[in-house]
């Protein structure tokens, strides 16, 4: 029942992003094309933030944080919450395209998992504050809440073994209100 | 248009407001209930990891929220800056009906009697106030347990031998144990020490028309989805209303309490929901807004009389904040410890609350709470690397084979760990903000780093194959164990309040919550908030008779 609830306010949220993109009405993130899925993020950007986001929750037998929609929910929080991090987002994804140009003379997403591991160890160092942030909203996105847009179909709460939807009305005791 | 005039206004519906509210009232006094926030219903709640009052990344569950009521906060090194409602250095206590009992973890510790005798019993403490409370632990005994009645009380607290004595046993029996508990328990006994059932503010047996606990895992941080567990909001404040004598406004901030040409308070002016100025005259007025707020109102209660602030004529009001200090450790098991059984802390022990060596207090000790998925991953300890997938691994194998112990430090009180109204920043309806500022006693952290060995050795005998400390934080304290800020004391120039709770140079201004705790305790210290607030209650409502038989 709560998962087809989901999905179709998912559904109704898209036709309502698509709508507010063709109206161009996305003015605080108004870099997106028209149709385009993200909110803040440019295609591109949101490329690198995919990939990125892999490297530091990588998939194995449960998905990573590519398929679990992590740049779904930080670039969904990225126009509400997280609005006061946008600049660091997109100064922090640029240096690691950069970062990743430099180096192997390629983008970002395109490097193999361990070209991509040296490059965000160097970001790590370097970048401190924007590797933080990406760190920290990724482990957001992949264990929080599905209804934020990542942790999709409650993989992460699978993966550590814990029920979902939640089991409710579990009572230890003879309920007998008086 | 002029607002009726009534007997008593009371700021604030937390665990301090909620009581008095609810014993004015029940005694025939008009009064009127203000609060900040709304009244959440347990159906409107949502389980969200990410948005609750334990784990705020998105935003306070229960406010107040980002946009209205920010802080100052200054750093141990002098750095200040504005912090949100949900941001770590707020020191955040719900603003909503029921305040923090609205959604807290709901233990229900009696202070100990020496915790009411702090500097008698470990002497003066350099660079401390430390000092005894004016009143003992026998002054409060019958409002302790008037509090775990009234309320409702469960747990077992019978194999406590540090415990101070108890008329009566608690009105509920303990939850059924869980796997941690069973771990924890016969460890704690061959090291000789003194586990129990931790007493909680929640049903474990159908009690006052609610039901019991369903033992979820979405407790502390939340609103209770079954209503089990409980809290002003759906004890006190509903008898409150019902005596027809008491009237809640929520959404209505403070800002200022006025005083006469006489020095006796006058009215609250304060704001309501739709940001009108509204002024309540009374005839007394109780100050309820947890420490913080309730200094920052009478700091910005500034009148002729009064030109650095009510009740602050000797510079005490918003001193000595203080919160609990919690360490402890983290042990990972070779078989999972996690059966997903809310609340999840259940046992407990008090051998080292006192009597440590060289230490002036200590801690009670106790499993953690339940833990949701990221709160987890946000505690991954430091041999661990903090992304990547040796990190996923991490995560997926010690979920739910590790258990937590920990403790709240009882804190050793510094005069500059403060509350002041900022001289620049203001709130959305211009009233300055709380300014906060100063850092721990070293002896605080001192003790902080003891109990956590005691926490390591405990998970080491119940069979832990790696442990890890959780150390003390530096800086400031507070949060949502915040007390202090208006000590109760015998001599007006060393405290701000009287041994009931009165200011100590206006007659008709009470402060009732944590910030009248002289000391913290080593425990959760809302029960004692709700004694207190009874204890005062119980003193207000006999002088107002004794009043009005004069008149």
């Amino acid at each position: 029942m709560s998962v087809r609830f989901r999905r179709i306010r998912r559904r109704k949220f898209l036709k309502l992003g698509f709508a507010a993109a063709s109206a161009g009405t996305l003015t605080s993130c108004g870099r997106s094309g028209g149709g385009a899925y993200w909110r803040c993020f440019t295609p591109a950007e949101a490329r690198t933030a995919e990939a990125i986001c892999e490297r530091i929750i990588p998939k194995d037998e449960f998905a990573g944080a590519a398929e679990a929609g992590v740049v779904r929910f930080i670039d969904r929080q990225l126009t509400r919450q997280y609005r006061k991090h946008q600049a660091a987002y997109r100064e922090g994804l640029a240096a690691v395209e950069a970062a990743g140009r430099e180096k192997f003379q390629k983008a970002f997403p395109e490097l193999s998992a361990e070209e991509q591991t040296e490059i965000l160890q160097e970001i790590q160092e370097k970048h401190a504050e924007f590797f933080g942030l990406v760190r920290a909203h990724t482990m957001q996105g992949y264990y929080g809440d599905p209804r934020h847009g990542g942790n999709q179909d409650a993989v992460s709460w699978k993966m550590l073994g814990l029920p979902d939807p939640p089991v409710r009305g579990r009572l230890p005791y003879e309920k007998e209100l008086s | 248009m002029a607002l009726k005039h009534v007997n008593a206004v009371v700021i604030g519906s937390g665990a301090g407001g909620g009581v008095v509210a609810k014993e004015l009232a029940a005694a025939g006094l008009s009064v009127v209930l203000l609060e900040r926030g709304k009244w959440h219903t347990a159906a409107e709640c949502r389980k969200d990891d990410l948005r609750n009052q334990r784990t705020s990344v998105l935003g306070n569950g229960f406010g107040p929220d980002d946009e209205r009521d920010p802080r100052v906060f200054v750093d141990d090194q002098g750095r200040e800056r504005v912090v949100l409602a949900s941001e770590g250095g707020y020191n955040n206590n719900a603003a909503c009906v029921g305040g923090g009992t609205f959604c807290y973890g709901a233990m229900a510790w009696r202070f100990m009697e020496k915790d009411f005798r702090m500097r008698s019993t470990y002497g003066a403490i350099e660079g401390s106030t430390l000092e005894d409370w004016p009143i003992g632990y026998g002054d409060l005994e019958p409002y302790y347990e008037k509090a775990e009645w009234e309320m409702g009380v469960s747990g077992d607290d019978r194999e406590n031998p540090f415990k101070a004595p108890r008329k009566k046993p608690l009105p509920m029996p303990a939850m059924p144990p869980n796997r941690e508990y069973e771990v924890l328990k016969p460890a704690a006994k061959r090291l000789g020490l003194h586990p129990f059932d931790i007493p909680m503010l929640r049903n474990t047996v159908p009690y006052n028309g609610r039901g019991p606990c369903m033992r979820c895992r979405w407790c502390v941080g939340f609103a209770c989805e079954v209503d089990s567990r409980s809290g002003t909001h759906n004890t006190v404040i509903p008898k409150a209303l019902a005596t027809g004598n008491c009237e809640l406004r929520t959404r209505c901030m403070a800002r200022e309490i006025t005083v006469d040409a006489q020095g006796r308070a006058r009215s609250v002016i304060y704001h309501d929901e739709d940001d009108r100025r509204q002024e309540q005259t009374a005839d007394l007025v109780v100050v309820s807004c947890s420490a913080i707020e309730s200094a920052r109102l009478l700091l910005n209660s500034k009148s002729k009389l009064f030109p650095s602030g009510l009740g602050n004529r000797h510079d005490w009001v918003g001193r000595n904040l203080q919160g609990h200090t919690y360490t402890g450790a983290v042990g990972l098991f070779d078989f999972e410890a996690y059966d997903d059984l809310g609340p999840g802390a259940q046992i407990a022990l008090c051998d080292y609350n006192h009597g440590n060596p060289g230490l002036a207090g200590g801690a009670m000790l106790a499993n953690e709470f339940i833990r949701l998925p990221y709160q987890f991953v946000t505690q991954v300890p430091p041999f661990v690397p903090s992304w990547g997938p040796e990190h996923k691994e991490w995560v997926r194998n010690a979920f739910k084979r590790t258990i937590a112990v920990q403790g709240p430090t009882q804190e050793i009180p510094v005069f500059d760990a403060r509350v002041e109204a900022d001289p620049k920043v203001k709130d959305y309806w211009g009233i300055p903000v709380a300014r906060l500022s100063g850092g721990r006693h070293a002896h605080t952290i001192e003790i902080g780093r003891f109990m956590a060995v005691k926490a390591e050795e405990w998970l080491k005998e119940a069979g832990a194959v790696r442990t890890w400390r959780r150390q003390p934080a530096r800086g400031l304290s507070a949060g949502q164990h915040q007390a202090g800020t208006c000590r109760m004391g015998n001599d007006p120039k060393t405290s701000v309040v009287d041994r009931h709770c009165r200011v100590h140079d206006v007659d008709n201004v009470y402060v009732i919550d944590g910030s009248v705790h002289v000391t913290n305790g080593g425990f959760n210290p809302v029960l004692t908030i709700l004694a207190v607030a009874y204890y005062a209650s119980d003193n207000l409502v006999r002088e107002w008779r004794g009043r009005k038989g004069r008149v």
